[in-house]
């Protein structure tokens, strides 16, 4: 039987995630590769635009508005609608690694029963199986594992591939909602922004991460000085969060953020197990601790030995003096 | 629902040759996200009257760690031990929670957002949905109300976080955002070995739960270490020159 894969999208500020462009294009190039077919799906309260930008990475997308009333938990909806694709023909769920790709990935796990193949970094065929590759036990191994029979689930990581547009855009059908959700939705009382929590670390190139060593929550400010010069991101290690210095949004580790950017710039970090989990598959690392025997060190491509607040500035003065050059 | 986890701390996981989580390997913890939604769990029942109890499915020694679980205050446990689930694979494992959770009466049923050790970070979704339960995910608070038989959970959001709320009973998946779980107190430890924990088999739970015969259709087909890291340098000069040093690597790799 011909692979049909479908791609759960997700909806940014009305656009499509670029983890969402990335995982269309995998499924586009497994289709293509396996003989078969690729459908997105979108769930938003505006998905045209989303929805086209989809239709640039895969030859069928499929627009879902959820319509009026309560403002709904979009996990259990989106579920629903990707069962509706399953019983259209969908043998492969694709999802992304995020708080709301995971509950739609586990909730079809519940409902389907088909086995999941979790945190893919590359995802390929091996015969009729898709074969997936990922990095387990806190960055100790890599597996390559598989799902015997025709169905599968897939949680894919940011980075496996690049996004790549199709020649000619693929055909939008709208269509209207499921009549519930997968399990009943929690209604969405409020959203609410926090200062500080909207970043994006796993797409950012430059990931500047401030940890113990920073001292306290006006520390932060020369990590964001570094990242602002470097076009990045300020991150932070668990100790800045648990000391309540920065949002757990910053987190980068096992129990945050995964990130692989192409510079990892660590400030006063010591590099603890938990804290590489998140950090280890970054191109380049370079870190700043007084500690010659921090850990992070092993794996520093340059490790500075010295007080942060020293190299630091220094830094930040010989990044301006190169700009002004 | 507490898993029991290697360490990660001890940073010794493997697998083994089996290609399965080498258990042996490792000193094993209470997985880090079940332990503060187990935090919540105590805090919510101090503060409301109820009970706690822990559900765990894992080998008959996972008993050992549902004690640390007792001893931080829960006072009861279901462990579902079978030989028939060693390598259980994501579907089943859900399945034998949702079978085993739907034989309590609870109102909030609180798991994990993921595991240090899969990380897969879908089985609390998937028990919602076999329970056909709401599911409140992320969570970095949680406030049930007794006289509504609604609960409200701040969900971690890309920008802060969303307030949901939702009819008990419901699933609730849980994070670090929900504060510091406490350590047992020497009291706890001693209350720990008294109280129960109630072993079921698969036979227990009735039904078809684990697929006949050999293997899971979830395989693992290989194993390997990541490349290694290229040995790094130290620069330990005055800071002027550690930065002049960092910005040439910088510039030579076209980073700025």
């Amino acid at each position: 039987m011909a692979p049909q894969l479908l791609v759960v999208g997700e909806v940014a500020d009305g656009h499509l995630t670029k983890l969402s462009a990335e995982i269309a294009t995998l499924a586009a190039d497994l289709a293509a590769a396996g003989g078969g077919t690729a459908v997105g799906l979108v769930l938003d309260d505006a998905p045209g635009a989303a929805a086209a930008e989809m239709a640039a990475y895969l030859p069928r997308v499929v627009s879902v508005t959820p319509g009026g009333g309560d403002d709904l938990a979009w996990a259990p909806r989106a579920a629903a609608e990707a069962l509706r694709l399953v019983a259209d023909g969908a043998t492969h769920v694709l999802a992304g690694v995020t708080n709301d790709g995971r509950d739609v990935a586990g909730l079809l796990c519940g409902a389907l029963g088909w086995g999941l193949l979790a945190n893919a970094s590359g995802v390929a065929w091996d015969g009729d199986a898709l074969v997936v590759e990922a990095t387990v036990l806190a960055g100790k191994a890599v597996t390559r594992s598989t799902v015997d029979g025709p169905n599968a689930i897939v949680t894919v990581r940011p980075g496996a591939v690049e996004p790549s547009e199709l020649p000619a855009a693929g055909a939008i059908e709208a269509r209207p909602p499921a009549a519930a959700p997968l399990v009943p939705a929690a209604v969405v009382l409020d959203r609410v922004a926090e200062a500080g929590a909207e970043v994006s670390l796993e797409e950012a190139k430059v990931v500047v991460v401030g940890g113990r060593g920073v001292g306290g929550p006006e520390g932060f400010a020369l990590i964001d000085e570094l990242a602002e010069l470097l076009g990045g991101v300020t991150g932070a290690s668990r100790a800045a969060v648990d000391a309540g210095w920065i949002p757990y949004a910053r987190q980068i580790g096992q129990t945050g953020k995964v990130v692989r950017p192409a510079l990892y710039l660590g400030m006063g970090v010591s590099g603890a197990m938990q804290h590489r989990a998140g950090m280890q598959g970054s191109q380049h690392v370079i870190a700043v601790n007084r500690d010659p025997d921090a850990p992070i060190a092993e794996i520093a491509d340059l490790f500075v030995l010295g007080d942060l607040f020293e190299v630091g500035p220094a830094l930040a003065a010989e990044l301006r003096a190169r700009r002004g050059g | 629902m507490t898993k029991p986890v290697p360490d990660p701390a001890a940073n010794a996981e493997r697998l083994g040759a089996d290609l399965r989580l080498d258990r042996a390997a490792s000193p094993t913890v209470v997985n880090g996200n079940d332990e503060y939604g187990l935090e919540a769990a105590l805090q919510l029942v101090e503060a409301l009257g109820g009970e706690v109890a822990i559900l765990t499915m894992a080998p008959a020694a996972g008993i050992e760690t549902m004690r640390k679980a007792l001893a931080m205050g829960a006072m009861r446990g279901v462990l579902v031990a079978d030989d028939g689930l060693a390598g259980a694979d994501i579907p089943t494992t859900i399945r034998v929670l949702a079978t085993a959770a739907a034989t309590q009466a609870f109102d909030l049923l609180l798991g994990g957002l993921d595991t240090s050790d899969g990380a897969g970070g879908v089985v609390t979704a998937g028990v919602a949905a076999r329970l056909g339960l709401p599911l409140l995910s992320a969570a970095a608070h949680i406030e049930p109300d007794e006289a509504s038989g609604r609960v409200r959970v701040k969900r971690l959001s890309a920008k802060g976080y969303d307030l949901l709320e939702a009819p008990m009973p419901a699933v609730v998946s849980c994070t670090q955002a929900l504060g510091t779980p406490r350590y047992p107190s020497l009291k706890g430890i001693m209350a720990a070995r008294t109280r129960q924990v109630v072993a079921l088999s698969l036979a227990d739970l009735g039904g078809d739960l684990a697929p006949a015969g050999r293997g899971w259709p979830s395989r693992v087909l290989g194993v390997e270490r990541p490349p290694a890291r290229a040995a790094g340098r130290t620069l330990s000069g005055a800071p002027a020159d550690a930065a002049r040093e960092v910005v040439d690597f910088l510039a030579d790799r076209r980073i700025i």
